[in-house]
């Protein structure tokens, strides 16, 4: 009895979790609009999101601004995350707390802020307002995925490195960045994974000249429910499914 | 190109540190400062300063929205905790070969789409959804639920969208626990509850409080989740501040709302941090 419960609420708990995705991919492929019931296999409602092109350049807005965004939040979070650790600096504890602070503090409250910055700046919402405003999201979890690898790291060997004449960027290019590769990697994978699914700060910093994906299932899930949304959410899912796994791999990877 | 010790280090601390000042502190400040000017119905901001916002926020109707939201942000949290506690047991107690599958299948949804995750829902408590069609079919009911559109769906979708938020930080620290300990207390003559709830509790109160503040905060804020599933009474804080940007325009009120959000959000956590005197207190464990 008592090996029994954990296995039974164990897949009741993922069937909670699996059962909504499931039917979603699997409608994605049913033969009717709108009933509940299953009505035979098509591929119809993925021909149909495969012809739509205003889809297909919201679709390449959001893998252009989530590829960027994560390039560049890895650049500097990495970058920053190695000052924080190896300088002593005015303002390193302000900066480290900043940082922890962004993590913590809501997605809604970000979007206002920056919104309310662009505004002050006078700059309009589209391509830069996004990316500026994924870099910044992206940001802290990079710092602190780099940063909770760092601090594993021997710090001899920097030492050793040190002692032997070597350069700070040398110690970067040749020994940090090697044992962080694994970390650095799995941080891009996370944060274009945050990037590509962000719907709440994006809803406050986009334009109507720039679209990106997940308002756009936003606006259409407000409207109605049609399969070819499920065919779209079912795409994005096995996107962002690999991305996430790729991520989780590389961040279990030791250097 | 070399690169002096001096100019590396300059370049290090220098690219993060403006990019957080220009696009995270300065962004926040302005907030906090629009929140001191008063409102114009033809332009964003008056040259007026005035305390006027943090009164307004106070009014009856948003202090009922506010309260209204902590319960229900309460009630999420717990009733995540109550289903998660057993299933982070559960999980760290089974065979390490089997834990590395199961961890794998809880990360899966901690990443993906939380929008995408609760129109999925939407499609399994729809009228004509899933849920129905087995209920009916069962005969446990003869016309289907209207569960859509009511505050049920909103509570089933947040507790669906940030289940996996409170699992992982539980199980992360159930994994670490000593076992043993168990047995040294049940072979002390500890009830099976006794063991328990001196032993693994209190050890696994940090696990507890990650995942609560995983879990409190976005539900909270989350405004999509009662805009999608939700009725015309499902309005919490985050559509309320949403609304005050958007629909309603009225911006400086907006700021002084999320100035308190945040201030009321910062003060709850100093407070959990003031219990648990650890440095960097793990958010993610």
């Amino acid at each position: 009895m008592k090996r029994l419960w954990q296995p039974a609420y164990m897949s009741l708990v993922f069937a909670f979790l699996y059962l909504p995705i499931i039917v979603l991919v699997v409608f994605s492929f049913n033969h009717t609009t709108y009933s509940g019931l299953w009505h035979g296999f098509t591929w119809t409602w993925y021909k149909e999101l495969f012809q739509d092109t205003d889809l297909q350049t919201i679709a390449y807005h959001s893998l252009l601004i989530s590829t960027f965004a994560s390039t560049v939040a890895v650049c500097i979070g990495a970058l920053g995350a190695v000052a924080v650790f190896k300088y002593r600096f005015i303002g390193r504890q302000g900066l480290h707390a900043l940082i922890m602070a962004m993590i913590i503090v809501p997605d809604l409250i970000i979007g206002i802020a920056l919104l309310l910055l662009y505004h002050f700046f006078d700059l309009t919402l589209g391509f830069f307002s996004l990316l500026i405003a994924h870099i910044t999201f992206c940001l802290p979890f990079v710092f602190v995925v780099v940063y909770g690898r760092i601090i594993t790291l021997d710090k001899n060997l920097f030492e050793a490195a040190r002692d032997l004449g070597a350069e700070d960027i040398t110690i970067f290019k040749k020994i940090m960045l090697p044992l962080l590769m694994p970390a650095i990697v799995a941080a891009w994978f996370l944060s274009f994974t945050m990037s590509f699914d962000d719907v709440v700060i994006s809803f406050f910093v986009s334009g109507p000249s720039y679209q990106i994906l997940p308002l756009y299932i936003f606006s259409q899930v407000k409207l109605g429910v049609t399969p070819e949304i499920n065919a779209l959410c079912s795409m994005i899912l096995l996107i962002t499914c690999i991305a996430a796994l790729a991520g989780q791999w590389f961040l279990r990877k030791k250097p | 190109m070399k690169m002096s010790n001096r100019q590396f280090k300059i370049m290090a601390i220098g690219f993060i540190s403006v990019w957080m000042a220009i696009f995270a502190a300065l962004p926040l400040l302005l907030t906090f400062l629009l929140s001191l000017f008063k409102p114009s119905t033809t332009q964003v901001v008056v040259p007026h300063l005035t305390l006027h916002n943090y009164v307004d926020a106070f009014h009856y109707l948003y202090i009922r929205i506010f309260l209204h939201s902590m319960l229900w942000a309460v009630f999420t949290t717990v009733l995540c905790l109550v289903v998660a506690y057993p299933f982070a047991y559960a999980m760290a107690k089974m065979p390490s070969k089997y834990r590395a599958l199961s961890l794998l299948l809880i990360m899966v949804p901690f990443w993906t789409s939380s929008l995408i995750r609760t129109y999925a829902m939407m499609t399994i408590i729809k009228a004509k959804g899933l849920l129905n069609h087995c209920l009916i079919a069962l005969h446990i009911i003869h016309a289907p639920l209207q569960i859509l559109y009511t505050p049920v769906a909103v509570e089933i979708g947040l507790v669906y969208t940030l289940l996996p938020f409170m699992i992982l930080p539980l199980y992360a620290n159930l994994e670490k626990f000593d076992w043993r300990l168990v047995e040294a207390a049940r072979d002390l003559g500890a009830t099976p509850w006794t063991s328990f709830s001196k032993v693994v509790l209190p050890v696994s109160m940090p696990g507890i409080v990650s995942g609560v503040l995983l879990v409190f905060l976005p539900s909270i804020t989350l405004f999509y989740i009662p805009e999608v599933l939700g009725g015309a009474k499902s309005f919490l804080l985050g559509n309320l501040i949403k609304y005050q940007f958007l629909d309603g325009s009225n911006w400086p009120l907006g700021a002084a709302m999320s100035t308190l959000l945040l201030l009321f959000l910062l003060l709850m956590i100093g407070l959990y941090r003031l219990r648990h005197q650890r440095k960097n207190a793990g958010l993610f464990v």
